[in-house]
């Protein structure tokens, strides 16, 4: 149907899609695709598993993925730059043994978590400088650096925890406003969503991550910092991977070399899940947000009806596979038939 | 933008297709599951037993043992557990369990204090929760299974290499590291213990292998050279244990040194059947996951609250009392020779 109007000139498919129903334009896009399955989950699991339709299922289940969340959001700008964070979740170890050893040695929390961020600071500005300056493969540097931190992590505390925290911040980190059953720690991470969607979706700086993971060499042409921005980037994913550490410690009131193990995948999968193009150039945070509710949601549910992790694994497994495959393969079919004469879209 | 929206329509619909096959398969399995009922109900013996990790033979073994035990009182036996053995893990399992009202909990915790606010949450909703194996601090959990306490630990392993070379001579020590409390603790009781009641055997070396099957096969090398009247080798750490097996079975020394102390039926198999090793101790995991069953049985029905001095009845294992902290202690360690071998698979 499009065919008939595309003769060349961008404005009959810009009338065209803005003629579509809104249903059309909201659902039909790939975000839409993980809501609707977002919602599908949900209703499926309201009706058929036994306890999920209660509200402490929503608490459990926030206060669960609340690390995943606020990490996501710089993955989510580092991987639309074609590039990959793969050494977060030993920053989360990092940051909890920090915290909890300058605690232990009698550093007021605050400090202690105050420094414990300057050390994730530091570690994703390590990461960027191997990446930007010496010019090395992120895949390669942080795989190189999530053995390093946590290396660093399980060498400082070596197998015990600190556990000796205040009530006060451990109470806070798992407090729900009021009735309401809400995280008091979701104040923080809308917060941090607001400004991460403002800079990515708003902002010069937000169309250069954009445009380097189109093209890098196109976005230097036109004048976008490439080496700054990304550099930019992976320091804000250590700051926030460590800032995700102080949560995580506070929740479980103990600070461990090897606590979030494996914490990397769960993001990059929720991440891509979400939408973004593992090749870089395309995504949106909402969609990000919803991927990690997908991915959680379904891990409560599956959990609560009592099926095996390794069972649950497969699942998310098989979903993530699903997602990207389902991805490249349409895009594949998309390249062929292109005619000549028409605008080739390569991502 | 041609072909965008054919893209996203077509990606929709295969997200669907897999989210509703992922669901479905997801409820097929609800049915078998949730007999929880209410929280804190003293009929409500569905007891779910949480090891450390899925897919461990020591727990595949603990939680069988607790599975006859329900079978033996008629309770609602289940296992759920993280595929890795991390704290975090075990915490959206045990609210999970919170949620679906089960009557017991029987634990082998990941971290003493990190499941603690979900253990006490469970408990403020009337689950009863049982550690065993490994503990948590005691103000978060009813009970725990001890295996064994260091006196019974040590006692064994000098009654066994006793026994093993005829109460005299010259015996020696391989440990793990040179500054691991429970190994050092162990030692300690071992020579008050040999001192007490064993005069004529000699305690002539300590050696440490470091936890590392290379490093533990060369020091059991050298003990040998360094000691040649050396009768007995007591290695009270399952990897040096091994390595030392793994010595003595293709060396001179074979059926003439013994050797003993702590380690699993699967790595001694071999040397128990060939004979380089007569016997070795360790709890059994079975029995482990029994008793834990059965005192989770106890709590549910009010029958014993934790209190020190409670006592409860646990099956074939016989009668128990609650000792100091809400400690349970499962008895003697057991002693594994080529008789009861076969028998076991950790």
């Amino acid at each position: 149907m499009t065919d008939l109007i595309s003769g060349g000139t961008a404005t009959p498919r810009v009338y065209k899609d803005y003629a579509r129903p809104l249903w059309q334009r909201v659902l039909l896009t790939r975000e839409g695709a993980v809501y609707a399955a977002l919602i599908l989950v949900i209703v499926v699991a309201a009706l058929s598993v036994r306890n999920f339709g209660s509200p402490i299922t929503m608490t459990y289940l926030l206060l669960d993925v609340t690390p995943i969340l606020l990490i996501a959001l710089p993955m989510t700008l580092v991987i639309i730059t074609g590039e990959i964070d793969l050494s977060v979740a030993s920053v989360v170890g990092l940051s909890s043994v920090v915290l909890g050893t300058l605690h232990q040695g009698g550093l007021p929390i605050e400090a202690a978590a105050f420094v414990a961020i300057v050390v994730g600071a530091i570690a994703g500005a390590f990461n960027g400088f191997l990446i930007t300056v010496v010019g090395l493969p992120s895949l390669a540097v942080t795989i190189g650096t999530l053995a390093l931190y946590r290396g660093l992590a399980v060498g400082l505390l070596g197998t015990t925890a600190v556990t000796d925290f205040t009530e006060f911040w451990t109470d806070l980190a798992k407090s729900k406003l009021g009735s309401t059953g809400v995280p008091t720690v979701m104040i923080l991470f809308v917060l941090l969503l607001v400004v991460f969607a403002i800079v990515l979706h708003f902002t010069p700086f937000g169309r250069g991550v954009f445009a380097i993971g189109l093209s890098s060499e196109a976005a230097r042409f036109s004048g976008v910092h490439v080496e700054r921005t990304k550099f930019i980037l992976f320091v804000l994913t250590g700051t926030i991977s460590a800032l995700a550490g102080i949560y995580y410690t506070l929740r479980f009131g103990s600070a461990r070399g090897d606590n979030a193990t494996g914490l990397e995948l769960s993001v990059i999968a929720a991440v891509l899940l979400g939408g973004v193009s593992i090749f870089g150039g395309r995504g949106a945070l909402h969609g990000v947000i919803a991927g990690v509710l997908l991915i959680g949601v379904l891990g409560s549910a599956l959990r609560l009806a009592n099926v095996t992790s390794d069972v649950i694994n497969i699942i998310t497994g098989v979903l993530l596979v699903a997602s990207v495959v389902s991805t490249s393969v349409l895009n594949w079919v998309r390249a062929k038939r292109t005619r000549p004469g028409e605008p080739r879209k390569t991502r | 933008m041609l072909f965008q929206n054919k893209t996203g329509r077509a990606g929709a619909f295969a997200a669907l297709a897999v989210t509703v096959a992922l669901v479905a398969t997801g409820c097929a399995a609800t049915d078998d599951g949730g007999d929880g009922g209410s929280g804190g109900d003293s009929g409500n013996l569905a007891i779910t037993f949480l090891p450390k990790n899925l897919g461990n033979a020591y727990f595949d073994t603990s939680d069988k043992g607790g599975e006859k035990a329900i079978g033996e009182f008629d309770g609602t036996y289940a296992e759920v557990g993280p595929a890795e053995a991390s704290p975090d893990a075990q915490v959206s399992y045990i609210n999970t369990l919170t949620q679906q009202g089960v009557g017991g909990i029987a634990i082998s915790a990941n971290d003493p204090k990190a499941i603690c606010d979900a253990l006490n949450e469970a408990r403020d909703a009337g689950v009863k929760v049982v550690t065993f194996d490994s503990d948590t601090n005691p103000e978060c959990r009813d009970i725990f299974i001890n295996q064994a306490t260091a006196e019974g630990i040590a006692k064994v392993q000098v009654d066994l290499i006793a026994e093993q070379i005829g109460d005299e001579g010259e015996i020696a020590i391989l440990s793990a590291t040179a500054n691991a409390t429970n190994q050092n603790e162990w030692i300690e009781l071992m020579k008050t213990e040999l001192e007490a009641s064993h005069p004529n055997i000699e305690l002539v070396d300590t050696v440490y292998g470091d936890d590392d099957d290379q490093t533990s096969f060369d020091k059991t090398a050298a003990l040998l050279q360094t000691h040649p009247n050396l009768k007995g080798i007591v290695s009270p750490t399952t990897v040096g244990i091994a390595a030392a097996a793994r010595y003595l079975q293709t060396s001179e020394f074979k059926g003439k040194v013994a050797l003993t102390g702590l380690g699993t039926p699967n790595q001694m198999r071999d040397y128990v059947e060939d004979g380089t090793v007569t016997a070795f101790a360790l709890w059994n995991p079975a029995d482990l996951g029994y008793l834990a069953a059965y005192a989770a049985k106890a709590l549910i029905e009010g029958e014993i609250t934790g209190e020190e001095g409670d006592s409860f009845e646990a099956g074939e294992l016989g009668d128990y009392e609650v000792g100091e902290d809400g400690v349970v202690l499962l008895g003697d360690p057991y002693t594994f020779n080529a008789e009861n071998i076969a028998e076991f698979d950790f």
